[in-house]
């Protein structure tokens, strides 16, 4: 696996704050990375760390071979960044966003850029400000795809978007992932979302971060493999966890009789009485996401395993 | 062309739901020998979709031995998912599922009961390790 991403206890402090803590992960090259978490949870703090936007308090990442810092050319040329609200110059036209971009960026690729505002019917002469918002995160995307970066950082692209212009923006994206780049480089995506539904079909690598930690990552294929919903009677102690079978419970809901177990690394064996159900996406993000709430549930912080290499 | 679509609530992976549709489409004569399938890129663009989960689909048809690559032309069918099972055998079987179909909704089964039949049953059965 070539990597694109690696973040080695990094972790950021605002005042008594920490917004990300004791981040150890590897990001693997060409894929579609999707990082979910709930609001506040460190997701924007994690993809500026990235882009270099901010400066960690502890431990480093490394994209594509050199430490993202501000001042780090090489590392910026290489990576395209589309910030919440994907936002523009408002007063610029599309055609002066276009020239901008060509001055300030080492790489640039002009003609695609002006081929792929064309195929949307958007006339290089209005001003941004004036674009429908659909049109304003399209153009945002070509701005950031045109320099032809390795890694693209998208920080909620789709949340302020209607379901048209959240399908289009993917149909975009996606075509330039298939887009073959010069040599054997290939675009890695990183996206941050808390709309699982939209990631499904778009995503195959999974980072889980709450409470400014990271919960999860993997490869969501293997992540759907390794997790199973236990479903059995509601005896009151439970947990299907503290059986023989050495499951490790991520998150158990429970009606008056019944309870639903989500359990990781457990066996297709299972205590008679319950039954074992594959898992679907949606399920495995919420399993996590609930079980980092102060609740019923014990708070369980990952192992170390957890956090994959 | 042949157009693929997407269910995300099917709880079917996304790669797994193109590869059977492309089966069910050999199944019932809307793809034969020699057709083209689309392009990964045109998949990509007509569904919004990871281009990988689209190669994926198209490596698994080609294990099954129902499509084949042709670099830098692109993907093709070949042979048929009927191939282990004769036309006679297919129709005999088809013929008895009518049967009990009916015999089904005679007793007064609505279609999502029968649906749930037809899973809880698969599942005992894969679970015995038959299919």
């Amino acid at each position: 696996m070539s990597v694109v991403l690696e973040a080695r206890g990094l972790g950021k402090r605002y005042r008594s704050n920490w917004a990300l803590r004791d981040c150890d992960i590897e990001l693997p090259s060409g894929r579609v990375i999707a990082l979910v978490g709930p609001n506040g949870a460190g997701k924007t703090t994690f993809l500026r760390l990235a882009t270099g936007l901010l400066r960690p308090t502890t431990g480093t990442v490394t994209v594509l071979g050199a430490e993202a810092t501000a001042d780090s050319a090489e590392a910026h040329a290489q990576v395209g960044f589309v910030a919440q609200d994907h936002p523009l110059y408002k007063r610029f036209s599309v055609a002066d966003l276009l020239r901008m971009g060509r001055e300030l960026n080492r790489t640039w690729d002009q003609d695609w850029a002006v081929r792929r505002i064309t195929a949307l019917d958007i006339p290089l002469t209005r001003r941004a400000g004036e674009l429908s918002g659909g049109q304003q995160s399209q153009v945002a995307l070509a701005l950031a795809l045109a320099k032809r970066p390795r890694l693209l950082v998208l920080d909620e692209p789709l949340a302020s978007l209607d379901p048209l212009a959240r399908r289009e923006f993917m149909q975009t994206l996606m075509s330039a992932v298939a887009e073959p780049m010069s040599g054997d480089e290939e675009l890695t995506v990183l996206l941050s979302s808390h709309n699982v539904a939209d990631l499904e079909r778009v995503c195959d690598h999974l980072v889980i971060i709450t409470d400014g930690r990271v919960q999860l990552a993997g490869d969501i294929e293997d992540l759907l493999a390794e997790h199973r919903v236990l479903s059995g009677p509601n005896t009151g102690v439970l947990d299907h966890a503290d059986s023989a079978h050495g499951d490790s419970t991520i998150h158990a809901t429970r009606g008056d009789r019944q309870v639903h177990v989500v359990v990781r690394n457990g066996g297709t064996q299972v205590m008679p009485g319950w039954e074992s159900h594959p898992i679907g996406l949606e399920e495995l993000v919420l399993a996590y996401l609930s079980r980092s709430k102060v609740g019923d549930e014990p708070v369980r912080r990952p192992e170390v395993e957890e956090v994959r290499s | 062309m042949f157009a693929f679509r997407l269910d995300t609530a099917a709880g079917v992976p996304p790669y797994l739901q193109l590869v059977q549709q492309v089966r069910q489409a050999v199944l019932l004569g809307y793809l034969g020998e020699g057709d083209q399938l689309p392009l990964i890129r045109e998949v990509v663009e007509q569904l919004a979709i990871n281009p990988n989960t689209v190669s994926k689909a198209y490596r698994q048809l080609e294990q099954e031995g129902l499509a084949t690559p042709r670099p830098g032309v692109g993907t093709f069918v070949t042979g048929s998912t009927g191939a282990t099972v004769s036309p006679a055998t297919y129709s005999a079987l088809r013929k008895r599922l009518d049967r009990w179909l009916r015999d089904a909704h005679a007793a007064g089964l609505a279609d999502e009961e029968v649906s749930a039949l037809v899973s809880v049953a698969r599942r005992e059965l894969a679970q015995e390790g038959v299919a």
